[in-house]
């Protein structure tokens, strides 16, 4: 079975899907959405075959696939996944059909077609599963870029308020990136000796002033996708833009194909850069946890509020990332992975909330709870989860990114663990502003307030907590996929973990 | 008195270009003897048939690599050049011969009747177009042909002037908007003149460098400016000048900065077909020559002309770029688009060796076929008045008319540079050569102005499906048949040479080698 070529099968479904979606008539939206929610979840299957299939502590790459494409440039389709790249796509299969689901009838208020929403979605799956899956530089960076074209339609034709300004603001903000990005790998293919390949590449010798260009290049790429502070401004607009279910989908995958990128690209392809860039990475990392959590503190707008929460959280994965330890970097792809459940879980029931109240302001709200019992007690768990409550998900990672970097750099993880209390004060200052205290009449007199979640959302929100639940008390099963992928990471950086001495103990005791 | 011996001519190898001049003059014949009504269905067949045939004889000479009677060099990169020229003159034919779209066709029957007189109202109305634009068309097709493979500079010069003369009558024959049809031709013929002058002004500078050859004889043929380059004791302050002479006539052909500032205007102002025709086919001839000069003639001075020439590409590509932001015109946007593409092409020019050569000339093709289909867009897009070009008129468009929207949103992408289409790949096809010769800072140039770039071709994706239709949204006329083709050609080509450029990578680089 591990012969079957798991990877380009899982890109390709998806288009196959969307294509199929797009061309069913615009008369009968309900077969659309059935047909696009079948297919997700045929996409899940397969990838919890592929999940099965995976050698823990077999090769680093699995799964590899190779086709020519450009021979004149030395381009192929490359597939293969490490670790890291496994558990992300496993997280985009459990993802979309759960986003499929929650967005039954977001495209119906706009008046656009809705069989195209859904293949949009589609489309946006096949180009994130072909991002983290490709081990050709080439044929990352088409996958970078593509997939910039079906989420600037989702947010544009489907979102919200300023939507127009949103969508145009996120496709040039990812558009520069992207073209940074475009000299880079140009730059790579011209010293890497004309090849794409991803192996061949992290073997080439480079000089320090390019690598360092290079590094960059990338850098900037990835930081822009991530968003890193100062490069975060475009995930607020966009996030508040776009349908709850793009934006689940938007902060819980896209965004992670930065942080993913400079695991998989700046660093084993640039590691003396790498070492080099990282107090400048690790100072952006913490500015944008603290800086992020204060402007999250002070937002109105639920969207726009998760939106900036996400910006925080991504500063905790980069401090995970260029720590350059073990258990720092196993937390950084675990993070990933959870606050794509947690904050995905989160956007989904914001979504919920706004449909209901036809507002995104939280001073429209006030007292829900009292009206949609259920649906507040969601939210509040997703709340608890995204500030890293122990017992849910995040906190392992959270804990372990901490841990790990406390062993290497002390005063980044002091001051990271503020963000912690910041989290604290705008999950639970949110919470109780819309849910609860006095109930605001004005929630009384509109009727979809007084449904609380109905079956489909149900479905929605069960399975999301549950892996939150399940994953915060036993991440093993993820973790055992990420580690050897993160310390074969590590070697290429040339760093190995400190030894537990002692005398840090002791000091760590001090 | 020695007897005069006619130098030995390969007729198979000028075959193509032959054929066009023939196809031409029995053009003017037509126009002349054939009934009026009659004159349409039979010339444009004929010009048609007459590309066609020129494209096989191409493909026949496909290994030749002759100069025949001194003056006409066969080889790679001229069969490449006149194979693209060729093949996209066949699908700008097809828009050219569009008479569904507008009644009788984009050009006006009698060009003369002055503007907006009730004579010229009627015409704009009634009149069937004009038929000599097809024998015009094909003379620039042949003109264009010879312009690439010339293998002296006086020959170029001549086919300069054979190509250039029928585009300036083109221009002036737009059937709607003729005042700015009538500026936009003479602004360019009165330019255009300059520019010649230039050149032949050049040309007679390096034909007195290359008199300091001593032994050999002084010429202007690409051989001898090449021997004289390396060996001549001539000053070089006459090659430079030359050498700058001629690239300033060969630069404005290509509508690079600071010398484009034609390019909007007769983009604006010509009949849109002939825009398309423009757009693709002089960009192509004017860069096969500037290949060929520069790679061929002027190799030797390659270190001086190398930074002169960069700065130009630099220049081009801010214009270009910045310009193009602040357009509110969809002709003139598009007319920036190609002078900022030139700079990108301008890069290729400057990559050294055969891979910068082949990749400019991949380049040449995958824009040509896009430009296309971008100006068959635009001539669908109209109202009572003709084209609505303005960008406000396009608000909406994609609610009218999902499928051109659409379309033109794929043409933008991919001038835009987004992968899985010809944009993206024809820009690598420049950068990696140029990057791999050295040129870090012009590849940057041509990064960032990508980046600037893409904000106005968004701003029309934006205003076509974002916006919401207004009153005065035109309706996109229902194409004939011959604009439908040249759209799924152009639309085709851009997504095939984006996801599968191999096949036309491998014959550009196996034509990447010029006869000396």
């Amino acid at each position: 079975m591990s012969d079957f070529p798991f990877l380009s099968v899982l890109t390709v479904a998806p288009l196959v899907g969307a294509v199929v979606v797009a061309l069913l008539p615009r008369s009968r939206p309900t077969l659309a959405k059935q047909v696009a929610l079948g297919w997700s979840l045929l996409v899940l299957a397969l990838s919890v075959v592929m999940w099965v299939t995976f050698q823990v502590g077999g090769d680093r790459f699995q799964f590899r696939e190779s086709y020519p494409w450009i021979p004149n440039w030395g381009v192929n389709f490359t597939f293969a996944a490490d670790g890291i790249a496994l558990v992300m796509l496993m997280l985009i299969a459990v993802l979309v059909p759960l986003v499929i689901l929650a967005s039954w009838h977001d495209a119906e208020s706009s008046k656009r077609s809705v069989p195209v929403y859904f293949a949009l979605l589609l489309v946006l799956e096949c180009t994130m599963i072909g991002v983290f899956a490709a081990a050709d530089v080439f044929l990352f960076y088409v996958f970078f870029e593509v997939m910039l074209v079906p989420m600037y339609f989702l947010i544009g034709s489907y979102g919200g308020h300023q939507r127009q300004y949103a969508a145009v603001k996120f496709f040039l903000y990812s558009l520069v990136g992207g073209l940074f990005m475009l000299a880079a790998v140009i730059g790579l293919w011209v010293v890497g000796g004309k090849t794409f390949d991803w192996v061949a590449l992290s073997q080439v010798d480079i000089t320090t002033g390019a690598e360092r260009w290079l590094f960059l290049g990338f850098f900037v790429a990835f930081a822009i996708k991530a968003p890193f502070f100062p490069f975060h401004t475009w995930l607020p607009d966009a996030g508040g833009a776009a349908p709850a279910g793009a934006a689940a989908l938007l902060v819980g995958v896209l965004d992670k194909v930065g942080t993913f990128g400079i695991l998989r690209y700046c660093l084993p392809l640039f590691p003396d850069a790498a070492q080099w860039f990282a107090p400048w990475a690790l100072g952006l990392a913490v500015i944008g946890i603290i800086y992020a959590a204060l402007l999250a503190v002070g937002q109105n707008d639920l969207k726009r509020l998760v939106s900036y929460t996400s910006i925080a959280h991504f500063g905790f994965i980069g401090v995970g990332i260029f720590a350059f330890t073990t258990q720092a970097g196993t937390g950084a792809v675990l993070y990933m992975v959870n606050h794509g459940l947690a904050t995905g879980l989160l956007f989904l029931v914001v979504g919920m909330l706004i449909a209901r109240r036809g507002s995104a302001l939280v001073s429209d709200f006030g007292g829900a709870g009292k009206l949609v019992p259920v649906l507040a007690g969601v939210l509040f768990f997703a709340g608890l989860a995204s500030l890293a409550l122990p017992g849910t998900a995040p906190f392992v990672s959270e804990f372990l990114v901490l841990i790990g970097t406390f062993t290497v750099n002390k005063p980044v993880a002091v001051i990271a663990t503020l963000g912690i209390i910041l989290a604290a004060a705008y999950v639970l200052w949110m919470v109780q502003r819309t849910t609860q205290g006095t109930l605001n009449p004005a929630l009384t007199e509109i009727d979809a307030m007084k449904r609380d979640l109905n079956l489909r959302e149900k479905v929605v929100v069960a399975p999301l907590i549950a892996l939150i639940l399940v994953l915060g008390f036993y991440p093993k099963p993820v973790t055992d996929v990420i580690n050897p992928a993160i310390q074969a990471t590590m070697e290429d950086v040339g760093r190995t973990d400190p030894a537990p001495s002692v005398d840090t103990v002791q000091e760590a005791i001090r | 008195m020695t007897e005069l011996e006619l130098p030995p001519i390969d007729y198979a190898a000028i075959a193509p270009i032959l054929i066009m001049l023939v196809a031409a003059v029995v053009g003017v014949l037509v126009e002349a003897f054939v009934p009026r009504r009659l004159r349409h269905p039979v010339q444009l067949p004929l010009a048609v048939l007459a590309v066609l045939a020129a494209l096989t004889m191409v493909v026949v000479n496909a290994d030749k690599r002759v100069i025949t009677i001194g003056v006409i060099a066969v080889d790679g990169p001229t069969l490449f050049l006149q194979g693209s020229i060729l093949a996209l003159s066949a699908v700008a034919l097809l828009l050219l011969g569009e008479r569904v779209v507008e009644r009788g066709g984009a050009f006006v029957a009698q060009a003369a009747v002055t503007a907006d007189s009730p004579e010229d109202r009627q015409q704009a109305e009634n009149a069937g177009g004009a038929g000599e634009v097809y024998p015009l068309t094909t003379f620039a097709i042949a003109g264009m042909l010879i312009f690439v493979s010339a293998n002296d500079l006086l020959t170029m010069f001549i086919a300069l002037e054979v190509f250039s003369l029928p585009l300036y009558l083109l221009c002036a024959l737009a059937r709607r908007r003729r005042l700015l049809s009538q500026e936009a031709a003479m602004k360019y013929f009165l330019l255009g003149a300059y520019a010649s002058a230039f050149f032949l002004f050049g040309l007679a500078l390096i034909y007195g460098f290359t008199a300091g050859l001593g032994d050999r004889q002084a010429g202007v043929d690409f051989a001898t400016v090449n021997a004289a380059v390396a060996n001549s004791t001539a000053s070089p302050v006459l090659l430079f000048a030359g050498m700058a002479l001629v690239a300033i006539g060969l630069l404005f052909k290509a509508a690079a900065a600071p010398f484009h500032v034609w390019t909007p205007d007769v983009y604006q102002g010509a009949p849109t077909p002939l825009t398309g025709f423009m757009a693709a086919c002089t960009k192509v001839a004017a860069f096969g020559a500037l290949l060929r000069v520069f790679h061929v003639a002027f190799e030797g001075a390659r270190w001086d002309f190398t930074p002169v020439l960069g700065a130009v590409a630099v220049l081009t590509m801010l214009v270009g770029a910045l310009f193009a932001v602040t357009q509110t015109d969809i002709k003139r946007l598009l007319a920036y688009s190609s002078i900022a593409n030139a700079g990108y092409l301008l890069v290729g020019v400057l990559a050294p060796g055969s891979e910068g050569l082949s990749g400019t000339m991949f380049y040449l093709v995958a824009y040509g076929f896009t430009v296309l289909a971008a100006f068959a867009v635009v001539t669908l897009v109209r109202d009572a008045d003709g084209e609505a070009t303005h960008l406000s008129r396009w608000a909406g468009l994609g609610r009218r008319s999902p499928v051109y929207a659409s379309v033109f949103t794929f043409v933008l992408l991919a001038f835009a540079g987004i992968p899985m289409t010809s944009g993206f790949t024809s820009k690598f096809a420049v950068f990696g050569p140029a990057l791999d010769g050295g040129q870090v800072w012009l590849v940057i140039a041509g990064v960032l102005t990508s980046m600037v770039l893409a904000f106005p071709y968004l701003r029309v994706v934006v205003l076509m499906w974002l916006s919401e239709p207004g009153d005065s949204t035109p309706t996109v006329a229902v194409p004939g048949a011959l604009t439908s083709a040249a759209l799924v050609i152009g639309v085709l080509a851009t997504l095939v040479l984006g996801v599968a450029p191999a096949p036309l990578l491998d014959l550009a680089s196996s034509a990447a080698d010029f006869v000396r």
